[in-house]
Parts: structure tokens; sequence; C-alpha cells
């Protein structure tokens, strides 16, 4: 079983050739149940090979399966071979069922464009790149899987390329991700140069002879790649093409821009964490980083209206909270977070699709309300992953989130983990405004929408139920999953400390859930409700309620307009003014310089025959200074 | 002692003999009968240089000379030789219907290639800086006189006088080196020169050192190395785009050929200078080139920046010496496969008279022309060094030679300029998918001639990228083998 | 050769350049200037110039130009043979004949494609 892995790379791949020259011929129906299916194929073939895995030694689980030397030259190997090991085989399950399921809802979503060939193929690329980056035995397949899927995402957010909007949030995605790829690329030039290969197994092993703990290379190669994780999961301060990048079809956005391709980063950081062992410093700016984009995005995604850009931001919040994870060595819960964001996630923005489609396009929330009982299979998968993303027990998002915000706290780093706490409060509050607005409450549906108003078929509700049960019970599996991955992490644990008892932390961050909650319920929910009127009826309960609209009053004042203010701020100044600056700056400044340069290129033979000499001088003069000096 | 014919060794010369003998007879037997169809002439071309391509797979490498002494047949000489010869056939196949189209089609079109590739190949395997010289000129005469090969067009003609005038020019900084090179060392064979130079130590030497800069000027500008390159674009552009793929390999192929057994087996212990020197025009070339190319709306001129800049990169493996020397070839293999492609593609879809091809006839072609368009894009994304094409191969073993021979920067200003090239490149690409097409354009069918060439090249590229373990092994060996 | 050995070739130089530019520069500093148009003409004294000379000349002569120069310049190569004939022997025979042959093919082909006839 384990040596066929490579078979699960094959499956999409067919996909891709055969929906590329004859997805049109094929027809809509074929066309997509062939991409479906494709991807389907794989998920089981992964099950096959964690069932092989599972029959190994614990210690055992870490196959290395070289099928093709690809370059082989004296001083560089490299070849096509991949690594089956449980962290690989997690992604390789995550990455093939959510994206199974997402084909499967693709088919419904997409039935009315006439594009489904060319979008079948590019999603089947996307797995085959994806199951490339998690599978790869060495940097540079690594390298080749992280390029294809950029270069996916690249076609698939600018898929409506009529669109000016989603053909610009497309080059900004592909230039933003530039940023992070040319890091990334150094710090693997840095890793030859260093190890001389580029095998994970050969430099994992030399490293730490290798390296000098703590050393300025250890750390100069670890900061390089976490800059490409930057860029590829959306971090401080490359995160800016992540909301636009939801100008692709909605189940683009959920399975590349917040399931799978957004995490390659986490995962690169896990699967390399023998380096960033070697280096502290990389760690600490890790779990700074992750940290401290947590809280921000989840400032700003109180304030959108937009439906896909709350969850876009939710999105960069999340992942924060993995790097968190990974930064303070708790890799097991980065991955497991990971695993639950990508059900809970996949489903919120699949069921904001259902939305979007019933709606016939809408994604204000302001024009949306009480479709819970218009949308029935949405809404309660919907509520599902509400409740799962705001970490309310037993669902998933409590076991992975506590295991962050536990490993923070005992890593020592108190204010990391009080961020951590109050983002987790943060993000309750915002999904649950999200909800209240969408599902509940009085609807604000335009009479024409309304009109239209539709629950979708069932290939789009089969995958939201299935995800929903996933994003359900699959806490439940917390430490059965950590188990199976500690061989991976063995060596990495987070440092145990003393400090408040297990408990509080727990009933501490379910706390925070529910305050966000309950915020959000009276703020979004009853704000009908006037204060006066309950308080003259009610004394005792006056009080409170006047406490509820003090809080109400401070949060608006205090809270809510000031971080209004200050998203606003840093989402227009910031995003826009310095970052959106800069990636527009670039092209402008060389453009201009190519504009400058062009002048040259007179047509004159006489002033080419000027710079031939002047060349001339050059040579012969650095030559024979050149000459003086050695 | 006065030569005799086994001091010729006139075999190991078959090459030349070939390539340069089929040339002569195509301009006989024109002169003789020259009515009709001139397909013929192609046909013979390819015969001779299917006979020099078996002759130089057949006999191997060895580290003698041939001609007394003029020329060495070793691993590196043979094998830019193959390079060369691969690249004639390709440039010739992709011509002959292009001429045709054009109405053009001349027998001394053919025997004009010939030549040049004959020039080309005594540069690759010259032991002699005189027989460099001839080889250069023999190319380069044969290339201006290619230049004006449109006689009707206007830009043609310019073309062809600039760079007659400009290469004249360089030619005689070149000369000058030589003669610099020859009053430092006493001798122009490069055996001996290499000796000499070696036996006087590294002490500074004006002469030599000058005249390392002015030989260094004379295949700079062959290459088009900034600031020696301001003749490429408007030659480039002027000429036919046939000539244009030729001399864009060509060209380089013989020169890198040339500079690297110049570096290698003569200029070892100039070694500072000359990678300095080198280092420099490097960033110069892969900047300049790609701050130009980013400007171009044409694909025909872009590809002449983009081959500028190509250049540059060759360049950085070429500071590196002798370490770099088997990445030089293994690079310019897969770039004469690569680029060859890419012009076979401007050649097919540019309109009939015109040598341009703005962007925006592109748009749309990505699905009118899905094959073609597939093969083209598969040459842009080699030129950008996507993975899995041999453009990435080859630019990780360029670079990869720069870093080990201690030039890390050097190799990062070299990466950073391919992630520059990537707008560009894959411009075109987002061009020929993403766009409709305003108004279609009537394209004629691509003749079988260019369809060979041009599966061939995508081939070369997929295959090279794929499995470049044989090539790089061929690249390795054969530089191994150095006459010196 | 050292560098040094060219030293007179340098002073040479200098002296010969210094002298013309000296000789221009004086009596462009010193001689009086008034033009006149009889001054101005090519030959001030000569005969009076009758349209442009800058006349367009045909091809044709370029052709039969170059090609002169061709044959005239690789005639240059007999007269060292000639001169060694005896020494050189069979060998260089064979070499002038392979060369003559070459430059033979050029001729033929040059006379067939009608370079050598004026219409």
């Amino acid at each position: 079983m384990l040596q066929y892995a490579w078979l699960v790379l094959v499956f999409p791949l067919a996909g891709v050739l055969i929906n590329a020259f004859f997805g049109y011929r094929l027809g809509r129906r074929a066309c997509g149940a062939l991409a479906t299916v494709a991807v389907a194929l794989s998920f089981l073939w992964g099950v096959g090979i964690l069932a092989g895995l599972l029959n190994l030694p614990a210690e055992a689980r870490e196959v290395h399966l070289a099928l093709w030397d690809w370059i082989v030259a004296a001083d560089l190997h490299v070849g096509l071979s991949l690594l089956v090991d449980p962290l690989s085989v997690v992604m390789l399950l995550v990455v093939t069922g959510v994206g199974a399921l997402i084909h499967l809802y693709s088919n419904g979503y997409m039935r009315e464009d006439p594009d489904y060939a060319r979008f079948f193929t590019y999603l089947n690329l996307f797995i085959v790149g994806m199951l490339l980056l998690v599978l790869a035995d060495n940097f540079l397949l690594l390298y080749l899987g992280w390029e294809a899927v950029g270069l996916c995402s690249y076609l698939l957010i600018g898929f409506w390329y009529q669109k000016k909007s989603a053909a610009d949030a497309g080059k900004k995605a592909f230039i933003v991700n530039r940023v992070g790829d040319f890091g990334f690329a150094l710090g693997i030039m840095l890793i030859f140069a260093t190890f001389g290969t580029l095998g994970f197994r050969e430099v994992f092993e030399r490293a730490p002879v290798t390296l000098q703990a703590g050393g300025a290379v250890a750390t100069a190669i670890t900061l390089l790649l976490f800059t490409g994780a930057i860029g590829k999961s959306a971090q401080i301060p490359l995160y800016v093409w992540l909301p636009d990048a939801m100008e692709g079809p909605t189940p683009v956005s959920a399975l590349i821009h917040a399931a799978t391709m957004v995490t390659a980063g986490v995962y690169m950081v896990a699967r390399t964490h023998v380096l960033f062992a070697l280096a502290p410093v990389s760690s600490a700016v890790v779990a700074a980083i992750g940290t401290l984009t947590a809280i921000y995005a989840a400032t700003i995604a109180l304030v959108q209206t937009d439906i896909k850009r709350v969850l876009a931001y939710s999105t960069i919040s999340q992942l924060g909270y993995m790097f968190l994870a990974v930064g303070v060595g708790a890799y097991a819960a980065g991955i497991f977070h990971l695993t639950t964001h990508a059900f809970f996630k996949a489903l919120l923005f699949l069921g904001a699709g259902s939305v979007i489609h019933a709606l016939g396009g809408e994604q204000d929330m302001r024009r949306m309300g009480g479709l819970f009982s218009k949308l029935r299979v949405t809404g309660i998968t919907f509520v599902v992953a509400w409740l799962a993303i705001s970490g309310i027990p037993p669902l998933s998002g409590f076991f992975s989130k506590d295991e962050i915000l536990a490993a923070a706290y005992h890593s020592g780093n108190v204010p990391l983990w009080l961020i951590g706490l109050i983002t987790a409060g943060l993000t309750a509050f915002y999904m649950s405004r999200a909800v209240f607005l969408t599902f509940f409450g009085d609807s604000r549906v335009s009479h024409e929408a309304a009109h239209h108003l539709h629950e979708s078929p069932p290939t789009m509700t089969v995958p939201l139920a299935v995800l929903a049960v996933l994003a359900a019970i699959a806490g439940l599996g917390a430490s059965a999953f950590n188990g199976f991955l500690e061989p991976v992490f063995e060596g990495a644990h987070a440092a145990e400390a003393g400090g408040l008892p297990e408990a509080a932390l727990i009933a501490l961050s379910v706390l925070a859930a529910v305050v966000g909650i309950a915020l959000a319920w009276l703020m979004y929910q009853r704000r009908a409700i006037a204060p006066e009127r309950i308080g003259a009826r009610v004394p005792s309960l006056h009080r409170l309620l006047y406490n509820a609209y003090y809080v109400d009053y401070g949060y608006q004042r205090l809270v809510v307009r000031p971080l209004h203010a200050l998203a606003q701020w840093l989402a227009r100044s910031f995003d826009l003014g310095v970052i959106d600056g800069i990636v527009n700056g670039v092209p402008a400044l060389v453009s201009g310089m190519s504009r400058r340069l062009r002048g040259w290129q007179s047509g004159y033979v006489r002033r080419y025959a000027l710079s031939l000499v002047f060349g001339v001088v050059i040579v012969t003069t650095v030559a024979l200074v050149m000459v003086r000096t050695i | 002692m006065l030569p005799t014919l086994s001091v010729l060794n006139l075999n190991g010369a078959v090459p030349q003999i070939a390539v340069a003998g089929a040339g002569m007879l195509i301009m006989l037997i024109d002169a003789l009968f020259h009515r009709g169809s001139r397909r013929w002439a192609a046909y013979l071309a390819l015969l001779g240089l299917a006979v020099a391509l078996a002759r130089v797979v057949e006999s191997g490498a060895s580290a003698e000379t041939i001609l007394d002494g003029a020329l060495a047949r070793d691993g590196l000489g043979m094998a830019f030789a193959l390079v060369l010869i691969v690249a004639a056939a390709l440039s010739v196949l992709v011509a002959m219907d292009y001429l045709r189209r054009e109405e053009h089609e001349r027998a001394e079109y053919y025997a004009l290639i010939l030549f040049a590739t004959a020039g080309g190949l005594a540069m690759a395997m010259a032991n002699d800086l005189v027989a460099v010289f001839i080889g250069l000129e023999t190319l380069s005469i044969s290339l201006y006189v290619l230049s004006a090969f449109f006689t009707g067009d206007a830009a043609s003609r310019e073309a062809a006088l600039k760079y007659l005038l400009l290469g004249a020019f360089a030619s005689a900084f070149f000369l000058y080196g030589i003669a610099l090179l020859y009053g430092a060392s006493g001798t122009t064979r490069l055996v001996e020169m290499g000796t000499a130079i070696r036996l006087a130590g590294t002490q500074a030497d004006p002469l030599l050192w000058g005249g390392v800069a002015l030989i260094i000027v004379g295949v700079g500008f062959k290459l088009a190395l900034v600031p020696f390159h301001s003749w490429a674009p408007d030659v480039y552009q002027g000429a036919p785009t046939s000539v244009t793929a030729f001399m864009s390999v060509a060209s380089k192929v013989a020169a890198f050929a040339a500079l690297v057994r110049l570096l290698v087996v003569v200029l070892a212990p100039a070694a500072p200078l000359t990678s300095a020197l080198l280092a420099l025009l490097a960033v110069l070339t892969m900047t300049v080139g790609n701050i130009l190319a980013l400007a171009q709306d044409e694909v025909k001129r872009l590809l002449a920046y983009s081959s500028i800049a190509q250049a540059g990169y060759i360049l950085v493996a070429a500071v590196a010496g002798e370490v770099g020397a088997a990445a030089v070839l293994f690079y310019l293999l897969g770039y004469a496969f690569t680029n060859l492609g890419a012009f076979a593609v401007v050649l097919a879809w540019s309109r009939r008279g015109e040598g341009r091809l703005p962007f925006s006839d592109l748009a749309g072609l990505g699905f009118r022309r899905p094959w073609t368009a597939a093969a083209l894009s598969l040459f842009l994304l080699s030129l950008t060094g996507m993975p899995l094409t041999v453009g990435f191969v080859g630019k990780l073993y360029l670079f990869g030679a720069a870093v080990q021979a201690g030039w890390t920067w050097l190799a990062i200003v070299a990466v950073l300029n391919s992630v520059v090239s990537a707008f560009y490149y894959l411009r075109l690409v987002v061009i020929m998918y993403m766009r409709e097409a305003e108004m279609p354009l009537a394209l004629q069918r691509a003749g079988l001639a260019l369809g060979v060439a041009l599966a061939v090249c995508a081939a070369g590229v997929i295959l090279l990228g794929l499995v470049p373990g044989v090539a790089l092994d061929w690249a390795r060996q054969a530089v191994a083998v150095v006459l010196s | 050769m050292v560098p040094a050995d060219f030293l007179p070739i340098l002073v040479l130089i200098i002296v010969a350049v210094g002298m013309s530019a000296i000789a221009i520069a004086l009596s462009a500093l010193l001689g009086p200037h008034k033009s006149t148009p009889t001054k101005l003409m090519p030959y001030e004294s000569g005969m009076v110039p009758v349209g442009d000379a800058r006349l367009r000349f045909s091809i044709r002569f370029f052709v039969v130009a170059i090609l002169f120069i061709l044959f005239d310049v690789e005639a240059i190569f007999f007269y060292p043979w000639a001169v060694y004939f005896r020494r050189l022997g069979l060998f260089a025979l064979i070499q002038i004949v392979v060369f003559v042959g070459i430059l033979f093919v050029g001729y033929f082909y040059a006379w067939r494609k009608g370079a050598l006839e004026w219409e």
C-alpha cells in the first residue's frame, strides 16, 4: 500500500489532463463528476495509506519513497521522492477530503458558468500541487508544489477575468506572494549552501551538527523560510492579498483561501521544526507575528459588512493562531487547529456561498437577515460552524483553540496567551454578528431576491452536512490525533510550566467565547429593545440592563468606534496607503526606469557606437585599476 | 618544420568541412540551375549538418588538435559544436516555410546559415586566438548578410547596416585585444599562452589585463552584453525573424564557447580580474535587459531584450570560471531549444510581410491555436525558469555554480532578476489565455517543417527538464576534457 | 617587448598630434576671418561648381569594387607561395588548389548570378 502512495497524485493529474483537453467535449456533468471522483479516489487512497501507516510501529512511521531521480549531478541530487509520515498523511487527508467535498459542491455552484472545464481543470491542478507540497521529501519539490498552488490560486482568483476587480485581485495575490517566495527561495538556497543537500532527511539529520543552535545561519534560514510562509499564509505584513482573493468563486475561497493552500505556511514551519528548534529567535518571531496577526485581523473582521470578507479576515486571524502554536513549539496543536479550521472554515465559506447563491449574488450582510427558516440545511450547518469557530465545547474549535492557548500559556509567554484569549472573544463576537445578521432577525432581503430565495441543490447541501458533522465531532479525536503526530515532533515539546491549572484555562477560553457571543447577541439580536422602557418596568433588571446598556454604550464609544476607526484606519491607510503603495509602487518604479532606459535605444548608430566606446572605457578602466590593486 | 597532411588531421575537421562544403555546394548548384523551388537547398543544408552532427557524436572527444594546432577537438569544443549544429538544424527547419511565405525563398539563405555555423564551429573549437577571430568574422559577416536578407524591407537593411558598422567597430577592439595578449605572452596559441601566463605568475601586467579587457569587449559585443548591447534590439527586430532566431542562439553558443575556453585555458591566473569584470557585466546585462523588456509591447522585441537578459544569466556561471563551464553548456543546450521554439511561434503567428507580433495579436490564441499556444507557454515558462522545464534546471545550475564559487550575492541578483522576468514572460501567457481577441487574425497554417521544429523544441524543453541527469552528466564529462 | 619599449612610438605620436594641433590652433586663432562667397567655394580659384557634389552612383560600381578587392587581395596570397614553391612542395600545392577551388566557387557564383554584367 505505502509504496503506491504516489497514486494519490495520479488521480487528480489524470483529471487535469482529461479535463484540459476534452473537458468541453465531455459536457458539464461528466466534467465535474470526473474531477470530483478523481479527488475522492485520492482521498480513499489516502485512507488506505493511513491504514498502512497505522500498521507500522509508531517509531517506524516515516517512509521515504524515491520514485524517480529528477536532477542527478555530482553535488546535487534531487528526486521526485515522497515522504509519508503522520504529518503528511494528515495533510493529505485534509486536502483530499475537504477537496473532494468542495469539488462536489462546485458541481452545483458552478452550474451556470460556461467555463466549467477550465474551472475544474484548475481545481484538480491545485489538488496535484497541494499534494506535491505536503508529500514532498525535499525542499525543491516542496518549492515546486508551493509555486504550483500559487499559480492555481492566481488563476482561480482571476477566474472571472472579465471582471477588472477579479483580474486585479489575482495580480495582487501574485505580486504579494512573489515577495514571500523570493525569501523562501533564498532560504532554500541558503540551506543548499549550508548542507549541500535539499533532502528533508539529510538536512534534518545534519542540522543539529552543522548548525550552531541560536546561530546566525540557523536564524537566517528559518527567517527566510518564514518569509515564504508569511506570504502564502497571509500574515502581517503580507496578508493584504487574501481579502481581495475573495473575488474568486466561493468554492475556491473555501478550498484554497481557507482550508488548504493558506495553511501551507503552517505546514512548512511544522515540517522544518528541527530547524526552528535551533533558532529560538525565529520561533519567537513566528509566535509574535502569528499573535499579532490573529488580533489584528480579528479587529478588522468586526466591522466588515461583506460576508466573505468577514470570513477572509477570520481566516487570517485563525492562521495567526496556528503560527502562535508552532511558534511556541506546540506543533501538534497547530496542525490540529489547521485540521479543525479546515472543516469549519470550509463549511463557513460553503455556507456563505450557499447564501450568496440563494440570494442571486448578494454578499452584503446588511441586505440579509432571517434566512434561517428559508435555508434550513445551510442555516443549521452554518450555526454548527459558528459555534465551532467560537470555541464552544464540545465542538472541534474548542479543543484545538484551547490546546493552542494552553501551550502559549505554558510557554511562559503570558502576553501572547492573553492576546490569544482576547482574540478568541473577538472571534466569537464577529462570527456571532455575522450569524445574527445573516440568518436571524428581520429579513432585509430585497423583494427581488426574496422572490427567488431557494435552498441549494443536494450537490451543495451534502458537503455542508458532512463538513458540519466533522466540524462538530473532530475535537473528540484530539488526543488520538496528538498521539499520532507525536513521533514527527518528538523532542519539540512545549515547556510545561506552573501557573493556572488546566481547568481554569479552559474556563477562561470558554468564557471569552461566551462573552463574545453574548455581546453580539445583545447588540445585533436584541437591539430593538429600548433599554429605558425595561428599566422603568423592572428596576432590579434595570440595573442589569443598564449595565448591559452601559456595556453596549461603552462598547460603542470605547471599543467599537475606536476599533472601527482603528480598523478603518488600518484597513484604509495602512493597507491601502503603505502596503498597496509598496505593491503598486515597485512596478511603477520599474516601468519608470524602463521608460528612461528606453531613451538610450534611440536607433542612431552613432549613439550606439558611443555607448560601445563608453563600455570599452569602463571595462579597460576597471582592468587597469585592478592591475594596481592586486 | 613544415606541415604535412598528418599534422592537419583533416579527419577531425570533418564537421567544419561538411558544413562549409554543403554551403558551397548550395551556391554552386544554385548558380547552375537556379529555377523553381529552393526546398532542395534546405534539405542539402540539413544533410550537411547531419553529417557534421554524426561526426561530432561518433568521433567523441580527445585532447588532440587539428589543422596544425589551430583547432582543438576536446570535449569542450565538441560539446559546444554539438549544441551549435543542433541549433543550426532547427533554424533551417524554422526558416523553410517562413521564407516561402514571405516570398524570399532563396538558396543563399541556407548557404549563409551554413557558413555562419562553420564560423561558429571554428570559434567553439578554436585553440588559437587567430582561429577565434576568423571564426568570429565568418560568423559575423554571414549574419550581416542574413540580417539584410529581406532586401525589399527597409528595416531589414537598416538592421544589417547597423550591425555591420558596430560589428566592425567591436571586431577592431577584439583584434587589438589579441594583439595585446600576443604582446604579453608571445604566442596566439591558447594552450601556450596559458602556460606563458601561468609561468609569468599573477604579477600585474598591463598588457595582459588590457588585452583581457578588450577581448571581453569583443566577445561581449557578440553576446550583446550591456553596455555593448545597443545594436541588439534594433538588429533583432529589423532582421528577418528566422535570422533573429538563429542569431540569438548561434552567436551566443559560439561566443560563450570561446569565452569559456579562454577563461579555463588561458585566463585562469587572471581570474580575479575576469570574474570581477564579468560579474559587473552580468549584473548590468541582466538588470538592464529585464527592465527594458518590461516596457515592450511587441513579442519579437521582447524576446530580443529577453535574450540579452538570458546572456546575463549565463554570464553568472561564466564568472565562476571552470566550475561554471558545465552549467553554461547545459543552459545553452536548453536555451537553444527554448529560444528557437519561442521564435518559431512568433514566425508562425506574425502577419505576412511584417516581423512584428504585437501583444494584442496574441489575445485569444490560447484557445484558437491550443497546441501552438501551449508550446509558446512552455517556452516562456522555461525562459522564466519554472520547475519541470529545462530553464529551471539550467538556472539552478548556473546560479548554483556561482554560489559554489563564492559569488552568492551575484546569484541573489540573478534570482531577483528571474523574479522580475516572470512579469513579462507570464504576461504573454495571460494575454493568450485570458483575453478575448478584438479582431481575430487570419492565421496561416504552420507548415510541416515548422511543426517538426516546434515539436523538437518542445520535446527538448520537457525532456531536459524532466530527466536532466543524462544531459548534465554529458555536459560535465565534456567540459572535463579540455586541451590545456 | 615591454611597455617601455613603446616609449619612442608614444613620443612620436604625441609630437605628431601636437604639431598638427598647434598648427591648426594657431591659424584658427591668429588668422583673419573675412569670409566672402568666393572664399567659401570649394575651389576658390578653380571652376564654379555646377549642381550638388553628392551624386547617386550606380550600385553596380559597388559590386564591381567589392569583387575587385576580394580577388585582388586574394591574389596576394599567391606571391609567398610562388616564391617558396619548391621548398613547400606537394602539400602546399594541394593547399593552394583547395584555396583556389574555394575562390572559384565564389567567382563562379558571382558570374552566374550576373554580378559581372553591367545591365
